[in-house]
């Protein structure tokens, strides 16, 4: 036992891809065999990865899913920003120059749009749960933003760590709920060609959730998303401790 | 040599990110600025590049292709190392911040959708991990 253990954490890259393939295989029987094929296998590999992610975080009590386990450290190169970055950009391979640009213009009004929205839907929670002071309001604004732009911003403006962590858990919130709704909001949002993918990832802007989010409901559009989302993390460090602390600051 | 596309990828991600980290420092802000949508341009352009055809055709693409079918895989992997205890444990207005922000950012997407020309929607998908599942049971 002392041995396996051994092997599997001098390896762990390499479990990780043992791992990760028994996972995908047993998402697409399960479901093949019990929805038919109406949930996307991907969907179900993505939910079990992040339900495994919960109990391994109440088990480690660490901040990475399973990969704070010894011997699936492995899964946390696998799914770290480096593997992700460069799985997302090789699905740019095969698109189309002429789409990118044709889309250029709503993604960009996208990720304005949607940076602003989701900070005016987080500032205003924050007031309505009783914070008064700018420097609050406006990093729990940012953290329905994404989990990046929050810290960020908060650390920026000099808010108090446990609205940091506030604004933190916001964001995972949203980046883990776009990966799951995904899917199952797709056809009602008319997510079925690479405009309204783009025009997605401007407003969604969480690189992860839209990774995930798209992958499940069809591969062929993470390219287009993944574009514009990449864009939003920026666009928001930069409006948020700027121009939307400004403007709290005006209001209270 | 398939070693010739996964070159050409890796260094279109690098030179990306290092655009993006200096468009964050211009801006003055703490974040790479848009670093992989710039390297998925890049590689955009070089597969459409007369002179690179020989990187990103015959098994050199093969390299690039790869590593976009791995994709998935690495999305479920990420999934896997998320705090997602924290996102349970962040309490009401974590989750109703986080709800609301999702819920009206679909709401929007067929709006500004709308907005401009008119891409054609995709033809229904062939699902290749699905068909080898049913063809292996």
């Amino acid at each position: 036992m002392e041995t396996l253990s051994e092997v599997l954490r001098a390896n762990g890259l390499i479990v990780a891809f043992t791992v990760v393939g028994i996972t995908v295989w047993l998402s697409y029987v399960v479901s093949n065999r019990l929805t038919h094929g109406r949930i996307h296998g991907s969907a179900i590999a993505i939910l079990l990865g992040l339900v495994a992610a919960y109990f391994a975080g109440l088990e480690t009590e660490g901040r990475r899913g399973v990969a704070d386990i010894g011997v699936l450290a492995g899964i946390g190169i696998m799914g770290g920003g480096m593997m992700r970055d460069f799985g997302i950009v090789s699905t740019a391979f095969g698109v189309h120059l002429s789409e990118l640009r044709r889309a250029g213009v709503v993604g960009i009004i996208s990720i304005f749009a949607g940076v602003i929205v989701s900070f005016v839907i987080g500032a205003v929670v924050a007031v309505l749960f009783g914070y008064s002071d700018a420097e609050s309001i406006t990093t729990i604004g940012a953290g329905a933003v994404t989990y990046i732009v929050g810290p960020v911003t908060g650390t920026a403006i000099g808010a108090s760590s446990d609205v940091i962590a506030l604004s933190v858990a916001a964001g995972v919130v949203k980046s883990i709920l776009v990966m799951i709704g995904t899917p199952m909001v797709a056809r009602q949002i008319g997510l079925n060609n690479p405009q309204s993918a783009m025009v997605f990832g401007g407003l969604m802007g969480t690189t992860s959730g839209v990774a995930g989010g798209l992958a499940a409901t069809d591969p062929r559009l993470v390219p287009y998303g993944a574009m514009t989302a990449t864009f939003y993390t920026g666009i928001g460090c930069l409006l948020g401790p700027s121009i939307l602390y400004f403007i709290v600051r005006a209001f209270v | 040599m398939i070693i010739y596309g996964v070159a050409l990828l890796a260094a279109c991600l690098v030179a990306g990110l290092y655009i993006g980290e200096l468009l964050g420092q211009l801006l003055g802000v703490q974040a790479n600025v848009g670093g992989v949508g710039i390297a998925m341009v890049l590689l955009v352009l070089a597969s459409g590049s007369e002179r690179l055809q020989s990187l990103v055709t015959g098994p050199s693409g093969e390299g690039i292709k790869f590593w976009s079918a791995m994709y998935i895989p690495i999305v479920v992997a990420m999934a896997a190392s998320q705090n997602v205890v924290a996102a349970v444990d962040g309490g009401l207005l974590a989750l109703i911040v986080g709800v609301l922000a999702v819920v009206v950012s679909f709401a929007l997407v067929p709006l500004i959708s709308r907005i401009g020309p008119q891409s054609e929607p995709l033809p229904p998908l062939e699902d290749p991990g699905a068909s080898s599942v049913k063809r292996g049971v």
